[in-house]
């Protein structure tokens, strides 16, 4: 198993270093543009909060796989999980938010000891929309989490599952040996409560990152690929599926880094990037919360330790005034999000 | 004066040569995406087609752009091989039906 850069000693196990390369090299010496100069081009500089829609709490940085392009850098060795103390200062939150979205995420959030009794209390503030960003292997790694479908739906969870590839080949090679058959297991066991199916409530979208050194290609073409495999393959059926572009950070960075890819992968980015995607950013309408209660403008923030330019900087300081219209923090990193037709926790934002 | 005919950074560039015509680059990056856009055949079905046509061409910087676009489409190494088997076979097929050719010849010559 591929071990996680904290257990590594690597240097880019330290996000300082990282924000270090992204503002390095070519963005230094001129040959790329940097995001506030290239957004500025269409005066969208210095890009701005609006209302609060979607409320992201990241409940741990554990987790059962160590996928190589990991953007928190998860892993069973990660130690970083909220505390109950924590949960409840996010409920006060999300008993007041007028969020539409609630999203918990990870490392994998079920491995939080609190996590099902943080879902019951949350479920009862009727957020719209309730999403787990579910690993699947989770769900077959021990009998214990047998039963987290019936979990999901009991709490009329929103599920939200990665899915590198309908090949065996190319998952494994992303997110380990042994997950693309567990993954399968899991989707089918989510398929028989009614997860994913045509015209129920209860639902399942899949995650596409690419596996290697590319962007995603057409969401809806990828899509249709997915479902006509995944269906004629396995029987499996989900509702949509979210391309997502690998940000240039934590162990995708490391690996761009490595294998040679990195300036590669910042051009392409780079003469990708559409100013349109730019006004849908997710941080312009989303608080990402981290496992000891810090506020970011993103996840991917988060990681790279770049917390809100805001006197709120805490959820138990959390104010939607002081929040809404600050300036979003950025670097060359968020070219990932505006790349194509844009990335975002939900897929494209054009 | 660079070392190599090819330069990959090159096809970044590919863009450029309508700095110098204007007109007829315009016209032909038009054509070439209209060309790639879904139709009767999907754009993965063009892709692939690309691909193996890169290959018969042997062109470096088609090659580099429709394994990357592949990549992008999901489509997989698999798939990739097999159009290039197309291509190779298109290939030595036109190199042995020519031996119709020299076997017509060969028994008109020949006693
Ligand atoms: S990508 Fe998700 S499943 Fe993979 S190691 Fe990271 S948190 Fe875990
Ligand atoms: S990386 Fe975060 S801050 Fe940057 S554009 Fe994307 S969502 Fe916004």
């Amino acid at each position: 198993m591929l071990k996680s850069l904290h257990k590594r000693h690597s240097e880019l196990a330290k996000s300082k270093r990282q924000v270090e390369i992204l503002s390095n090299g070519i963005f230094q010496s001129g040959d790329l543009p940097k995001f506030k100069d290239k957004i500025a081009e269409s005066n969208q500089f210095p890009l701005k909060a609006n209302k609060l829609e979607i409320l992201q709490i990241n409940v741990g940085y554990m987790c059962n796989q160590v996928c190589a392009h990991c953007h928190v850098d998860a892993g069973p060795d990660r130690k970083e999980i909220m505390t109950k103390e924590t949960m409840l200062q996010c409920l006060d939150v999300i008993k007041k938010t007028e969020a539409h979205t609630l999203d918990l995420t990870g490392g994998a959030p079920e491995m939080n000891p609190n996590f099902r009794w943080f879902v019951e209390e949350a479920s009862k503030a009727g957020i719209k929309d309730f999403i787990v960003r579910s690993n699947l292997t989770i769900i077959r790694a021990n009998k214990k989490y047998h039963d987290l479908p019936e979990f999901f739906k009991k709490h009329n969870v929103h599920v939200v599952s990665s899915m590198p590839h309908w090949t065996k080949g190319k998952t494994d090679k992303q997110r380990g040996n042994g997950v693309f058959d567990k993954s399968i297991q899991a989707l089918k066991d989510l398929n028989a409560i009614g997860y994913g199916l045509p015209g129920s409530d209860l639902r399942l979208d899949l995650v596409y990152n690419p596996s290697g050194a590319f962007l995603p290609g057409n969401q809806m073409a990828l899509e249709k690929d997915f479902k006509k495999a995944l269906l004629d393959d396995f029987n499996i059926q989900f509702h949509n599926l979210f391309a997502i572009t690998n940000l240039p950070i934590s162990r995708f960075l490391d690996y761009l880094i490595a294998s040679e890819n990195y300036e590669d992968y910042m051009y392409s980015l780079v003469e990708a990037f559409n100013p349109e995607a730019v006004k849908n950013v997710m941080c312009t309408n989303t608080i990402s919360v981290s496992w000891d209660g810090y506020l970011y403008d993103c996840d991917f923030n988060q990681m790279l330790n770049l917390p809100v330019k805001s006197k709120a900087k805490h959820i138990s300081e959390y104010n939607s005034e002081l929040l809404e219209g600050r300036s979003i923090v950025i670097s060359q990193h968020c070219y990932g999000c505006t790349a194509g037709a844009g990335s975002s926790c939900q897929g494209s934002v054009t | 004066m660079q070392k190599t005919y090819y330069d990959p950074a090159d096809l970044r560039k590919f863009g450029k040569i309508s700095d110098w015509n204007e007109e007829l680059g315009s016209k032909f990056f038009e054509y070439y995406n209209s060309v790639f856009k879904e139709g009767s055949l999907t754009e993965r079905e063009k892709s692939l087609i690309a691909l193996a046509v890169a290959h018969t061409i042997q062109c470096p910087y088609c090659i580099d752009a429709y394994t990357g676009d592949g990549l992008q489409r999901g489509i997989t190494k698999e798939e990739m091989m097999e159009a290039l088997h197309v291509a190779g076979a298109i290939r030595g097929g036109a190199s042995l039906v020519h031996g119709v050719q020299m076997m017509n010849k060969v028994n008109k010559l020949d006693l």
